[in-house]
């Protein structure tokens, strides 16, 4: 019979890398439970930014089952995974997309991304490096969960946008990647997005409450405090799903809708990071 | 300048080494360079090694570690870390004596030496307890060939010169090392250490793997973090 399990964490102290040569500001967005409205956050973030005349780029970074080219309604021939293997040039993978957004699109269904290889750790290093000598903000989408992909994602970027709803299980996710990130990376600064709020500081109310439950029971295992970084709430809209089933940014589609308002908001205080 | 070779002082080197079988003189004409050197060599090879179990001393552990994590921070594949440490190994001690315990350990070491791989270093850490690295292995592949080694312990019947039998248990910890995680070694083993810790207070016998996914979200820290939810929806 097998006798095994999983401990509580109690992670050691580890390194990070998270200052990487380059122009750009690396934003990783993740969230725990899938859902939540990552994607739809990171394209809508990046055409709020890219407004403000920044150069933006978005990478989808959930190389299994990516989900950008939906949002953008772009049909990539060429994704990610054949610069990845060497069959494209980054050039040839990169969409422009509407409002000077750039895309770099990943495949969906591709197995073989399930688990993370150093040569695949390699090049989307080398990759994510070469990117951010060209643009002002680079967003990596990720996958919902934990994965060693979505781990390794995150420690490419400099600074961590957490999406959150507020939803229990949501919220629990969300902490759950905070106290991850935070063991194994000692990532210390978290930026916390609520979305679906449907009343005005419920997102507040939560974002306090994850930092007070983060320094209390991270406190002892990580070596300095836990900061969360409020950045806004988006309302629960109806112009959210419509502009999702028109396939065009809420952005462009709504722009006076109380979401896209918030959006530009949001947008507002991550240029400020 | 230096005296000559012949004024080394070597008797006390060679009778160690004789005594544990790292050299042999069997040859009168043998150049003394050469056996110097195979003097230096012998007493490096002493210096690694655990005198009881033959396997890897700290300070050859040490070393192997560090060289793994270099090798795994420079983008090589996972490694895992293993400390096994026997069961209720002062019991032994007590009812049977020193002498056994010592056979006990051996057995132990050879157990688990033969269901490892050529590249895995095995080592006595101290005591009863035995530390092991497993390179190029992914943390899910660690926690199975945990669970096997200690299996194999536990099967294992260790005959007694008088031909007693006595059956031992082991408990291991175990972490996982990923390119992206740049722990050192100290921080490691102290981790792995917590893991064989956790596994000594499920029982013994089994194998705790240090989490590498949210699994360790207590339920505590879940109503707390629920807590102003619940507020939320009653307001």
């Amino acid at each position: 019979m097998s006798k095994i399990g999983i401990a509580s964490p109690r992670s050691a102290a580890t390194v990070s890398k998270h200052s990487r040569p380059g122009a750009a500001t690396i934003i990783a967005v993740t969230s725990g439970k899938g859902g939540v409205g990552k994607t739809f956050v990171a394209a809508n973030l990046a055409a709020a930014l890219s407004r403000s005349g920044k150069k933006v780029l978005l990478l989808d970074a959930d190389l299994g089952l990516a989900n950008l080219d939906v949002v953008f309604n772009i049909h990539p021939k060429i994704t990610l995974h054949d610069v990845l293997t060497g069959g494209a040039t980054l050039e040839d993978a990169i969409i422009e997309v509407t409002g000077g957004i750039s895309v770099l699109p990943a495949a969906s269904g591709l197995v073989e991304y399930s688990r993370l290889t150093g040569e695949v750790q390699d090049e989307l290093s080398a990759i994510i490096d070469q990117l951010a000598q060209r643009y002002d903000y680079l967003f990596l989408d990720t996958g919902a969960g934990i994965s060693d992909l979505v781990l390794y994602s995150a420690s490419l970027a400099r600074e961590v946008l957490v999406v959150a709803t507020p939803e229990p299980t949501s919220l629990t996710d969300a902490y759950a990647t905070i106290k991850v990130l935070a063991m194994m990376q000692q990532r210390s600064i978290f930026h916390l997005l609520f979305n679906q709020v449907s009343k005005s500081g419920e997102g507040s109310r939560y974002a306090a409450q994850l930092g007070d439950v983060a320094n209390r029971y991270l406190e002892s295992q990580t070596a300095t405090p836990i900061e969360l970084h409020h950045v806004g709430d988006i309302p629960e809209d109806q112009s959210v799903p419509d502009a999702l089933k028109k396939r065009k940014l809420l952005m462009h589609a709504y722009p006076g809708s109380p979401a896209a308002l918030a959006m530009s908001k949001i947008a507002k205080a991550v240029s400020r990071i | 300048m230096a005296g000559h070779l012949g004024d080394l002082r070597l008797s006390e080197a060679i009778s160690l080494l004789s005594q544990t079988g790292q050299i042999q003189l069997d040859d009168a004409a043998e150049p003394d360079v050469q056996l110097v050197q195979r003097i230096i060599d012998g007493l490096c090879e002493l210096s690694s090694l655990d005198a009881l179990t033959g396997l890897a001393n700290v300070r050859q552990f040490r070393m192997a570690l560090d060289q793994e994590l270099d090798r795994v921070s420079r983008g090589g594949s996972p490694m895992a870390l293993l400390m096994i440490d026997a069961d209720h190994f002062k019991s032994i001690n007590d009812t049977y004596g020193h002498v056994t315990g010592d056979i006990v350990l051996q057995a132990i070491a050879q157990c688990l030496r033969d269901n490892m791989r050529p590249m895995d270093t095995l080592a006595r850490y101290g005591g009863e307890e035995f530390a092991a690295i497993l390179p190029n292995c992914l943390p899910q592949h660690a926690l199975r060939a945990a669970d096997r080694f200690r299996v194999r312990v536990e099967a294992k019947e260790i005959v007694l010169p008088d031909g007693q039998t006595v059956h031992v248990t082991v408990s291991v910890g175990v972490v996982g090392v990923t390119a992206w995680r740049d722990s050192d070694a100290k921080s490691l083993i102290a981790s792995a250490d917590r893991q064989l810790y956790e596994a000594k207070r499920a029982g013994r016998n089994c194998v705790v793997m240090e989490p590498t996914s949210a699994t360790g979200v207590s339920g505590s820290e879940k109503s707390a973090l629920l807590s102003a939810n619940m507020q939320a929806k009653d307001e």
